[in-house]
């Protein structure tokens, strides 16, 4: 699997397109996960911050916590989800979870390369 | 794969809910040699199991199993188990995996030193395969001569499946729909010999094998209890509601002494129920059921999305005057209350079979 590479990743498996905002998890992560049923995320206007909790994704097995990465506000949630999470299974790199309107633009780019995050993927599954 | 009760095993082969789906629609495959086999031969073996077992094994008749638990002194659960009746003096218990040592230990200790019976650990000579659904005897019997329609439910015999003979066919199964459990030699190359077999007969109607996800929401939807969740050594028979499985107040039995004396003093406290997510949100093991007020008042046994349903349901142990259906109550779900109602059990009951 391709990660794009306009992207930028994190080693809790969420990607961010810096130029959007937009945020949402990586194919390998919906692949471990397992077939998804629910995702709780935040009211639109309440902050993230890098590195801490803001949501959840629920497959039938287990609840995993979401972390954000970067710090902002969410202008936008993806309603979508409330009815068809299955959709981060079937295609992840394209289904945004929230829009985060960053406090410093420039913050994404500390983030791991699709190539770093692939390198750290292929670690993980050793 | 996983670690369950000492053994590596697959959570999902292909994915829970494709899996889950295949037992209630066509027909699943799992490998369930985990689980423990305990033989009990000689003529004082219905004595010994009448102890130890809650469950009346006088009223099996060869070729008949039971569903029964044994228990503690003290009326709760040491394991639940399968009493399958090969003879007058030849008994198979099904024990689960994660206590088996625990109960062979129980059974030695209790009913060991009985006159004429010889109590044996068979676990690791057999390989059990479980042929789950609709499709389960059609699957089968491309791979026996053994009439399959003449096994009733909850019944066995013995056949030559996939060239083995001697092979327990049994009709018994944890996922509420109709299917086998195959008992064959536990050496590898049968094992995987016969694991092919059947894969290979039960594509043309859609088998796929499964894994431990989707064995724990076929029979959470089908309300069968897991031990370590809806029983175990803290809880007891009546609060289980399982009386129906055991013989008391006709024989005695281990634990039933302390379970008549509960029922003297007003019976259980607390109960298990079925859950109904009212509101968005997933009850889990362990979370906390409250009332609609706020207040801590019992927990969730087994939790998960009911995948044939398309519902969240859970079961829990709730206080004895919350148990009506249609009682409206809260699970905690992290630090937030979803509400939920209590409905009747079991979620899912399969269609019967109209007789011919």
């Amino acid at each position: 699997m391709a990660y794009p590479a306009t992207y930028r990743y994190t080693k809790e498996h969420e990607w961010i397109d810096a130029g959007e905002g937009k945020v949402g998890i990586t194919d390998y992560a919906q692949s471990t996960l397992g077939d998804i049923v629910f995702v709780d995320l935040p009211k639109v206007g309440s902050s993230v911050e890098k590195g801490k909790v803001f949501g959840s994704v629920e497959s039938v097995k287990a609840v995993s916590d979401l972390y954000s990465p970067v710090t902002g506000t969410v202008v936008e949630v993806n309603e979508e989800l409330a009815t068809s999470p299955e959709k981060i299974n079937s295609d992840a790199h394209g289904t945004w979870m929230i829009k985060v309107k960053l406090a410093d633009p420039a913050e994404a780019q500390q983030l791991l390369s699709a190539g770093d995050y692939e390198t750290f993927v292929k670690q993980e599954t050793h | 794969m996983v670690d369950f009760g000492g053994w590596d095993m697959p959570v999902e082969y292909s994915g829970i809910t494709a899996e889950h789906m295949a037992v209630r629609t066509a027909v699943g495959l799992f490998d369930v040699s985990h689980m423990g086999d305990i033989q009990f031969r000689g003529p004082g073996s219905l004595a010994a199991i009448q102890v130890i077992s809650m469950n009346d094994a006088s009223r099996l008749a060869v070729g008949q199993a039971q569903y029964s638990a044994m228990l503690y002194p003290q009326g709760t659960f040491v394991d639940d188990i399968l009493v399958h009746k090969f003879s007058d003096n030849d008994y198979l218990l099904v024990i689960n995996a994660g206590t088996r040592e625990k109960d062979y230990q129980w059974i030695r200790s209790q009913v060991g030193s009985y006159a004429g019976v010889h109590i044996s650990d068979y676990s690791d000579h057999y390989t059990q395969l479980a042929i789950q659904g609709p499709r389960a005897q059609d699957t089968l019997a491309k791979l026996t001569r053994t009439d399959l329609s003449a096994i009733k439910n909850y019944w066995f015999t013995w056949g030559t499946v996939c060239g083995l003979p001697n092979t327990l066919i049994a009709r018994t199964g944890y996922t509420g729909e109709d299917g086998f459990e195959i008992y064959i030699p536990s050496d590898e190359a049968t094992s995987e010999r016969a694991w092919s077999e059947i894969m290979d007969a039960g594509k043309e109607f859609g088998l796929l094998p499964c894994g431990l996800g989707a064995r724990n929401t076929l029979r959470l939807e089908a309300a069968m209890a897991l031990y370590g969740h809806e029983i175990s050594e803290e809880i007891n028979l009546f609060e289980a509601g399982l009386e129906r499985f055991s013989k008391l107040g006709k024989s005695d039995f281990l634990g039933a002494q302390a379970l008549l004396r509960v029922k003297e003093s007003g019976g259980p406290k607390r109960k298990l129920v079925g859950l109904e997510m009212i509101e968005r949100g997933i009850a889990r093991d362990g979370y906390k059921v409250l009332s609609l007020e706020g207040k801590p008042i019992g927990y969730v046994t087994s939790g998960s999305p009911s995948p044939y349903l398309k519902k969240n349901i859970a079961l829990a142990y709730v206080p004895v005057d919350q148990i009506a259906p249609g009682t409206e109550l809260a699970v905690e779900v992290r630090g937030n209350p979803v509400k939920a109602k209590v409905v009747p059990t079991p979620f899912y009951r399969r269609a019967k079979k109209t007789q011919a």
